[in-house]
Formats: structure tokens, C-alpha cells, sequence
């Protein structure tokens, strides 16, 4: 326990339970992204997997919303620290797209529209653990919140389910993203507060 | 396994003390604290404050650093939110002398180093104004002769942060407001949300290539941001940092 701040008492406790550790709850859906929202016209739009020998599996806007999709309904955990409870989403799995892939790779590089990237392993992108999310709550996904389509890894902070998802880089060696070149974690488990390097 | 990763040391949790408190405006109050063992920071880093209550329970925010590096000494401004959790606390009951727990800084694409040679503009809405003072205050700090643009968009006169030592800059920072709600006596417009015209008279032209730091509130920020890149500027010389009640 740290130390004892004169005076503070907090919020009631009954919702910090299932939150993670630092984090506090919040009902609207914060946008946190680190420069201008990149916008993608849906007939140019694809999603490309790129494997460790070059080979490429590619996805067009139309091919995407012809795969059989799913409705998670998730928690999401920013690093910035709040958290929102129960959000649901519709996409694609990952495992439907990286199916047919041929790797052995065990680390992604994920690439955005705009130029943004994250890394993960890639076990963590399988096992219904992560989806290419084109819907969220109903609606087609706006670009603030990385429409048309964002990654989506619920388990791990926010910053790992990259916005305008462009593709992904399947890779022997771990390569660091943009945060995780600025000094945030490179695994990002909320649950045991990773949320910068070293932690 | 991590070859290109780098594992750096955890940010610790550091104890600060509570050595002065200024008010900015009613609702925002400037906190400097003693750090002893501060590592030092980039203007436009933040750090992670840590409240605990006496029963255990404890909580993080993200607050940004107001100005640079200056030894033991860490500075924020912090506007109090209604019904917020932690800000009435910092602004209100936090007490000179009184301790709390903070780590970093944090952040490292939103910054200014004195040493970057492009022109800057900076563009702030309402609280937003936080690390862009840290960066105005750094390049006078250093000395530094590199040009700055401050466009500062608040409510009204009253709402406005460091407005004193605005006021006094001179020297390659030119400073120009937009007033959303209430406009000084004499203002020649009346208040209205920033606009292409505000950006593009108060900026700098694209082919200066400038580096455009925009902090605000989600709204405001997407707004700018959208504005630069319609107006020519590369996306990836336009950093942004988002927060408020509804921008996390």
C-alpha cells in the first residue's frame, strides 16, 4: 500500500472490484490517439497479413464483411487509465484471417493507416482473443475510434488494439511499435499494470 | 527472444511534497512539488499521481507537466472537474506540505526539446494549455530562438491560464485567442469556436514545415488536427494529445 494521502477519501468502493489495478471506471468512450485521424475510403480500404518469407494474404472492404463475424462483448482498459465496462463490438477473428496463413513466426507487428504501429505476440491474437472490429455498439465504427476497421485485443491495454488497422507483419523477432518505443510496455497486461517499460 | 526491446528500469513511485499552490483561475490551481531524486523531463511529458485513502483504497491519474525540468521541482496545473474523483482533491484538500505518490515522466512522442530545429506552433484548447506552457516556458529556459506560434482557445478571459505571463512573452512567441464563450471587452469577433481562418492567420505556412503540437479536448482536438492536415501540413508533424471529461 502506498502512502496515505491526508484527507482523500475516494469514490465508493463497490466498482473498483473488477477493475484492474489503477484503473478507474468511465461511461463515456474517451478517444486517445497521437496525431491527425487518418480517413480511408472503403474502395481503396484493405487488409493485408504479410508472413516472415514475404507472402501475402490480402483482404479487400467487401471480402472482409463477407467473412462469418462475431459480437464480442468486451471490457477495455486504457493505459491513460479508465476503464469501460461491457462494449460491444463486431468483427472478424483473427483466427478466421490467419487460418489459412502459414507462419512460424511468434511476434506481429501491426500496421495503421496513418502510420501507427503496435507489437504482440501472435499467440495472443489467436484463440478468440482478438478481432478486426468494423462495428461497435450497433454502428459502423466512426474514425475517431479507428473506423472503418481497428484491431481489437481486449485483454491487453488499448493502445495494442491499433485503429485503422491496415495490416499485420508476422515476425521471428519481436520488434517494438510506437509506444512501446516511447517508453510504454511492451506486452501491456492490465491486469498486472504493465503499462510502461520495466513495470 | 526481445532483441530490438529494450527492458528499461520501472518508473518508480516517488514521493512528492506539496511546496506552493497558485491559482490559474477559480477552478484551476498550479501545484509545485518537491521531488527529491526527480530524473528530469521533456516539456510536454506527464506523470502518474497515486491517491490513497486511509482504508487502502487507491487511485491514478495523468497529469501534465506545466514546466521543465528544474531540479527536484515538478510543477502541474490541475482544473478541478465536477464531481471528479481526484482533481477537487488536488486542487482543494491537498495541502502545502502534505505528500503524494507520483512516477515518470511519461511520454515520449508528445515533447519539445529545445534542440529541434523547426518553427513550433502550438495550439491549445481550454486545459490543453498545460504542456504547451511547458514548452513555451522550456524555450525560454534555454534561451532558445527557435520561432513559436500559440493559438489559445478558452471560454473567456477569466478562464484563462497563465495569463500574466503570456501576456509578458515577447521575443519569437507570438500568442493570439479565440474565446468560445465570453470575449474580453473590445475584441473585435464574437465568441465562436476556432476556425480554418484562426489556424491559417495565426499559424505558420505548411512549407515552413512546422512542428504542430494540439492539446485540448477530444472535440477541439480532432477539429484542429483536421484543419492542419486540410491546410497542408504533413499528419506526421501534427502531434496530438487529447483529454477532458469526455477525452480521456
Amino acid at each position: 500500500m502506498g502512502i496515505v494521502s491526508p484527507g482523500f477519501h475516494g469514490r465508493p468502493r463497490s466498482a473498483a472490484a473488477s477493475l484492474p489495478p489503477g484503473q478507474y471506471l468511465t461511461e463515456d468512450f474517451p478517444v486517445l490517439s497521437a496525431g491527425p485521424t487518418p480517413r480511408v475510403p472503403l474502395d481503396r480500404w484493405e487488409f493485408v497479413i504479410t508472413t516472415e518469407t514475404g507472402q501475402e494474404h490480402r483482404w479487400t472492404w467487401p471480402e472482409l464483411l463477407a467473412l462469418p463475424s462475431e459480437t464480442p462483448t468486451v471490457d477495455l482498459h486504457c493505459v491513460t487509465k479508465w476503464s469501460k465496462l461491457a462494449t460491444t463490438w463486431q468483427g472478424v477473428p483473427l483466427d478466421t484471417l490467419l487460418a489459412g496463413v502459414e507462419t512460424a513466426s511468434d511476434y506481429a507487428l501491426v500496421h495503421s493507416y496513418g502510420g501507427y504501429t503496435t507489437n504482440l505476440p501472435l499467440e495472443d491474437l489467436l484463440d478468440g482473443q482478438a478481432w478486426v472490429a468494423y462495428r461497435y455498439d450497433g454502428a459502423d465504427l466512426t474514425p475517431e475510434h479507428g473506423g472503418p476497421a481497428r484491431l481489437l485485443v481486449p485483454h491487453l491495454y488499448l493502445w495494442k488494439s491499433a485503429k485503422w488497422v491496415r495490416g499485420i507483419q508476422l515476425l521471428h523477432d519481436d520488434e517494438p511499435g510506437f509506444w512501446e518505443t516511447a517508453g510504454y510496455h511492451e506486452y501491456g497486461d492490465p491486469w498486472r499494470e504493465q503499462r510502461y517499460q520495466g513495470d | 527472444m526481445t532483441k530490438s526491446i529494450q527492458t528499461g528500469r520501472r518508473l518508480a513511485w516517488r514521493v512528492g511534497r506539496l511546496v506552493e499552490r497558485r491559482a490559474e483561475t477559480p477552478t484551476a490551481r498550479t501545484l509545485v512539488l518537491d521531488v527529491p531524486g526527480w530524473p528530469g523531463h521533456l516539456a510536454g511529458q506527464h506523470v502518474d499521481i497515486r491517491l490513497t485513502a486511509a482504508d487502502g483504497y487507491s487511485t491514478q491519474r495523468s497529469y501534465s507537466l506545466a514546466a521543465p525540468a528544474d531540479g527536484d521541482r515538478v510543477e502541474l496545473t490541475v482544473q478541478q472537474v465536477p464531481d471528479g474523483e481526484v482533481s477537487p482533491y488536488l486542487a482543494g484538500v491537498f495541502s502545502v506540505g502534505d505528500p503524494v505518490e507520483l512516477r515518470g515522466p511519461v511520454g515520449g512522442w508528445f515533447v519539445w526539446r529545445p534542440t529541434d530545429p523547426p518553427p513550433v506552433l502550438l495550439v491549445a484548447g481550454g486545459s490543453g494549455i498545460v504542456p504547451l506552457m511547458a514548452m513555451v516556458r522550456a524555450r525560454r529556459a534555454a534561451g532558445s530562438r527557435t520561432p513559436f506560434r500559440l493559438i489559445y482557445s478558452v471560454r473567456s478571459p477569466a478562464d484563462q491560464y497563465y495569463a500574466q505571463e503570456l501576456r509578458q512573452q515577447s521575443g519569437g512567441l507570438d500568442v493570439s485567442y479565440v474565446y468560445t464563450r465570453e470575449a474580453p471587452d473590445g475584441w473585435p469577433a464574437p465568441p465562436r469556436r476556432i476556425s480554418v481562418a484562426d489556424v491559417n492567420t495565426n499559424g505558420w505556412p505548411p512549407e515552413f514545415e512546422p512542428s504542430c503540437f494540439v492539446c485540448g479536448p477530444t472535440g477541439f482536438v480532432e477539429t484542429v488536427a483536421n484543419i492542419l492536415v486540410a491546410l497542408g501540413h504533413e499528419p506526421r508533424r501534427v502531434k496530438t494529445e487529447r483529454f477532458g471529461p469526455s477525452g480521456g
